[in-house]
């Protein structure tokens, strides 16, 4: 490939100049630009958010999913059936924001937790962060087979360590409880791929900056909170956004264990029901899919005056 | 068990290919081979039948792979997982389909050859209708009055007992509802779990809904209910859930925690006496306990309707709606319609029996015998409840509606009027 | 940040690391344990499957999960071998990953230079983009998606037999590429913005082309970040088992994870069986990891305090 070189200054050009001419393209520079910028973002535009347009559109729709019977236009139907007599939609939309604030609160502050004490040097560190994440890469079918393992009321590991087989507890089977119990293994992935992600960034904070801490007089606690958390912001804008896309998203540990019913219901469960499976309620899936997408949005607006603030510091 | 899957002709063009192939990604992408001549634009009635098989795991697999290689001729499968297949039929079938495939008999059936997805094939019925019965006819034959699939086996569900605890406890087979809790009772009285549930995915529960429904309410009022031109809230309905309570308390804990295999585990551990289930329960027994294992029909609630019913899902083939090669597909149905191909495969699952009506009955063990004879003597034959409606109705609706009376069993106007509602929805779509 | 270099000054060379090191030794103790105990239990899962999928199901059926063995072999790995195909669907799995993870990579790593180091115009438009599409629940471009594949053709040597994209390879790779460049996007772009601008204008100074700033100066130093997005890319795109299913429909191009549950009958599942199939090819992926470890660890690093 041939570049047209860009002309050297001829004399040290003040700071602003030099600014300007960075942002100068050549053309062959446009070229390159134009392809290697234009091929992601069609695809972005047609596979991702021209479908989703199209989804939003559905959702006025009442639609088998047959192409050779037109969908019907029915308004808001959707929207008001689902808000008034779909039963899962409620609870599910519940479990999401619990699950947000478990993730949230609890899997993250605890991976946060392992990547710190792992980053200080510890023997073995590499096996640990290796067992820690391995919970990371198990596929859906393998987190289904452990549920149930451990949570089989008549067979499970649980029930029979804790010795009540007179009345053993229905961990997968009653909805008061088999939420909690989802929890902890979506914990135990969860933490896993959080600490990867902080145990990154904190390779990055400068150890001087905590020696001086130390030093000031602050114990280890005061020394985390005051000088490195602060450090990490970076880290912890990646990670929120992840742990938000994780709670909305959530989907296979409940589907693998009993396809998100019963005191398991999930927003992105209900969608896969209504599209994805059999049942070809197009339109009323994609209802459900908008509701999800409004919730996302929120987040979306708030990540972007965060992007905002930051391009304009 | 040694099952060596059928080495299909791709695996072995890309064995040979792996090597050159891993240094040109793009090109390995393409991973098939163009036909020579024939096939190529929707062409005429030479080349190999395509067949899209949910045959997925090993044994069946291996035994359809048998059959269609004795049928003599040229058939290429396409196996997808069942429960893949089943989940994307629409899109298969609107996609590029093969010429044939596996499918489900009655409402699932006829609800694709309502959209055109599917091609008649009242002819091969002309030549093969003399062997099967008008039941399986009527399961066979779409909205419009012309066949679209072809019976391949079946299985009835009833109430599934070990002969032997019966046996040592005296308890009689029960013919009427009374004779049914009477007999609950008793086996709770001798400090056994009278019932096996095992509903943590939904859909075993529906069995016992159907037969209750179609004992009580007819076989003509279940099919009607199924197809949403009944109401939910009907007193008659809410007197199927009713009579469902009266026997609630003689199921094992549990109900919405345990799969299926693991209520069949408890049967054959004689921790529970009985299990209303399809005879593919006897995939839970070994070899040596199978003979213990033993059935009665679902017992008789009204004398009008009496026993006259049974559940029994059909499963068998169809065509979709532009075979590549028309003429060897309606060869091969034929071919698969008749005892020589359905005994062949029979022998690799004792837990089915044949839809032709002159099959050979004498290899079938005696759960097999009395199978043919149950379904042999009943005047309808219904699918399942997942099979007999809209699937979106009975996956989005039914399965949560039927937990939910297992849970929580006192709130039945509750729950039929929540249902009705749903139902209103997807049916008037 | 003041604090810096006073410490710098005030603190003597024998009391450096290892001397605070040696201050934190009850400390440590305490973290070995802790961390210990955690591995431990955060282990105990994967060995009991392991334990599982050695033994026949009738038996763990019957004794219970936690039960001493009478039988124990590696008869469910042999057959989940054979009788999921493995290797045919590993390939597959291969030929969809592969490309998918190197595109994505390729495709957001400059992208985000642009946005990041380049800083284009419209870069917000375009970061917020891309992550916001990767913040779509996914399940809502399914069905305009399917039917969009459906309808454009392919030449036969691209497609057989559809000559369509849907039931095609291009088809799934195309797909994760456009999900996935979002999220690497926005990981990348936050990686690059602490490579010292001053290392572009340099190169820029001396006459390098757009492509020659990535190719040179960029790419070298993101390398360790695009290993550790590669290691999270190919656990991604290798557990991804919704894809494959939407848009093919040939049994034999399914990739692994699509095409496990070919181990489950209709109504029976042998979930012993079923457990060595998935421990069998979960193994890739932990290779992957092991592999680019340590490169892992380095290259997450994310937004460092020293740009």
């Amino acid at each position: 490939m041939t570049l047209t070189p860009t002309r050297a200054p001829a004399s040290p050009a003040p700071a602003r100049a030099r600014r300007r001419r960075i942002r100068r393209f050549t053309r062959s520079d446009i070229v390159v630009v134009a392809l290697l910028l234009g091929a992601p973002v069609l695809l972005d535009v047609l596979l991702i958010w021209g479908p989703t347009l199209a989804s939003i559109g559905l959702s006025f729709s009442s639609w088998n999913g047959l192409l050779n019977n037109p969908p019907d236009w029915v308004g808001f139907r959707n929207y008001q059936e689902i808000f008034t007599s779909y039963p899962p939609f409620w609870p599910a939309l519940r479990h999401n924001v619990l699950w947000l604030l478990f993730l949230g609160l609890v899997a993250t502050p605890f991976g946060l937790l392992l990547a710190v004490l792992l980053d200080r040097q510890v023997r073995f560190t590499r096996f640990y962060q290796t067992v820690f994440y391995l919970p990371v890469v198990l596929s859906l079918a393998i987190v289904g087979f452990i549920a149930q393992l451990f949570y089989s009321r008549d067979y499970g590991i649980v029930n029979s360590i804790l010795g009540n087989q007179d009345n053993p507890i229905d961990w997968m089977g009653n909805p008061r409880i088999n939420l909690w119990a989802v929890l902890v293994a979506v914990g135990w992935r969860h933490v896993g791929y959080m600490m990867l992600l902080y145990l990154a960034g904190l390779k990055a904070v400068d150890p001087e900056l905590r020696e001086a801490a130390a030093i000031d007089g602050a114990n280890e606690v005061q020394s985390f909170f005051r000088v490195v958390f602060p450090t990490l912001r970076p880290v912890n804008v990646i990670v929120l956004v992840i742990t938000v896309i994780e709670a909305l998203r959530a989907f296979d540990v409940v589907y693998a264990i009993n396809r998100g019913r019963n005191g398991l219901e999930l927003l992105s469960v209900l969608v896969t029901d209504n599209i994805v499976g059999e049942a070809s309620l197009i339109g009323y899936g994609s209802a459900i899919a908008v509701v999800m997408l409004l919730i996302s949005v929120g987040f979306i607006v708030t990540y972007l005056t965060q992007v905002m603030r930051e391009d304009r510091g | 068990m040694v099952t060596v899957p059928p080495t299909t002709r791709r695996t072995v063009l890309r064995g040979a290919g792996l090597g050159a192939a891993a240094f040109a990604v793009p090109a390995a992408l393409v991973a098939c081979e163009k036909p020579d001549s024939g096939t190529g634009a929707g062409g005429g009635d030479t080349g190999p039948v395509t067949f899209g098989s949910n045959y997925s795991d090993a044994v069946p697999k291996k035994a359809l792979a048998e059959v269609l290689t004795a049928s003599g001729q040229d058939v290429k499968v396409n196996t997808i997982d069942h429960n893949t297949f089943q989940e994307n039929l629409t899109r298969y079938l609107q996609g590029t389909p093969d010429d044939v495939f596996t499918w489900f008999a009655g409402y699932r059936m006829q609800y694709f050859a309502a959209q055109g997805l599917a091609h008649e094939i009242s002819d091969v019925w002309s030549e093969i209708g003399a062997n099967f019965s008008d039941a399986f006819k009527a399961a066979s034959t779409g909205a419009d009055g012309k066949q679209y699939f072809v019976p391949f086996y079946l299985y009835p569900w009833a109430v599934f007992y070990r002969k032997s605890v019966f046996d040592a406890k005296g308890y009689q087979i029960p013919k009427t509802w009374d004779d049914y809790k009477a007999l609950l009772a008793k086996v709770k009285a001798d400090g056994m779990a009278p019932l096996a549930i095992g509903n943590k995915d939904g859909w075993p529960a529906m069995g016992t809904f159907d037969y209750i429904n179609m004992r009580l309410n007819g076989y003509d009022f279940h099919i009607n209910l199924m197809a949403g031109k009944e109401s939910w809230e009907d007193a008659k309905v809410k007197q199927v859930f009713q009579l469902w309570g009266e026997i609630l308390p003689y199921y094992q804990a549990g109900a919405n925690g345990r799969t299926w295999q693991e209520a069949a585990q408890t049967l054959v551990q004689k921790k529970t006496a009985m299990y209303v289930l399809g005879m593919f329960v006897g995939q839970q027994f070994s070899d040596a306990d199978r003979a213990d294992l033993d059935y009665f029909p679902f017992p008789q609630i009204t004398e009008a309707n009496a026993q006259d019913s049974v559940e029994a899902p059909i499963d068998g083939f169809m065509l979709s709606k532009a075979p590549k090669n028309l003429a060897g597909a309606n060869k091969l149905l034929k071919y698969l319609a008749g005892t020589q191909a359905q005994q062949a495969y029979l022998k690799s699952d004792p837990n089915n029996i044949a839809t032709n009506s002159t099959a050979d009955t004498s290899t079938y063990s005696p759960l097999q015998k009395k199978a043919a004879e149950l379904i042999g003597g009943a005047k309808h034959i219904s699918q399942f409840l997942d099979r007999d409606t809209s699937p979106a109705f009975a996956s989005t609706v039914m399965i949560p509606s039927l937990q939910t009376f297992l849970n929580k069993p006192n709130d039945v106007d509750g729950l039929c009027k929540s249902i009705q509602a749903q139902a209103k929805r997807i049916f008037t779509q | 940040m003041s604090l810096v270099a006073p410490a710098r000054r005030t603190s003597p060379p024998a009391t450096g690391r290892a001397g605070t090191r040696r201050r934190r030794h009850p400390w440590r103790w305490v973290a070995t344990t802790f961390l210990t105990l955690v591995a431990v239990g955060w282990l105990i899962p994967l060995v009991l499957a392991v334990y599982a999928s050695l033994r026949p199901y009738l038996e763990t059926a019957q004794l219970g999960y936690l039960s001493w063995p009478r039988h124990l072999s590696f008869d469910y790995y042999r057959r989940a071998w054979t009788e999921g195909q493995i290797a045919l669907h590993f390939w597959d799995t291969l030929l969809v990953a592969v490309p998918a993870v190197l595109a994505t990579l390729f495709f957001a790593s400059f992208v985000a230079f642009l946005i990041s180091r380049r800083r284009i115009r419209g870069r917000r438009v375009l970061l917020i983009m891309f992550t916001a599409g990767n913040l779509l629940p996914f399940q809502i471009i399914l069905t305009p998606l399917y039917i969009t594949y459906r309808n454009v053709p392919l030449p036969w040597w691209m497609s057989w037999p559809s000559e369509r994209l849907y039931d095609s390879f291009w088809g799934v790779i195309l797909i994760h590429v456009a999900f996935q460049v979002g999220f690497c996007v926005f990981v990348l772009a936050n990686y690059m913005d602490t490579v010292p601008k001053e290392l572009i204008e340099a190169s820029i100074m001396d006459g390098a082309g757009v492509w020659r700033q990535y190719r040179q100066v960029i790419l070298p130093l993101v390398r360790p970040a695009l290993g550790a997005l590669g290691t999270l890319e190919f656990a991604f795109i290798y557990n991804d088992f919704l894809w494959a299913v939407i848009l093919m429909s040939t049994g034999d191009k399914f990739p692994i994870t699509s095409a496990l549950n070919n181990l489950r009958a209709q109504f029976f599942t042998d979930y012993n069986l079923l457990a060595a199939g998935s421990i069998l090819i979960a193994l890739p992926t932990v290779l992957v990891f092991l592999l680019l470890q340590r490169q892992f660890i380095s290259g997450l690093t994310l937004g460092s305090t020293k740009g």
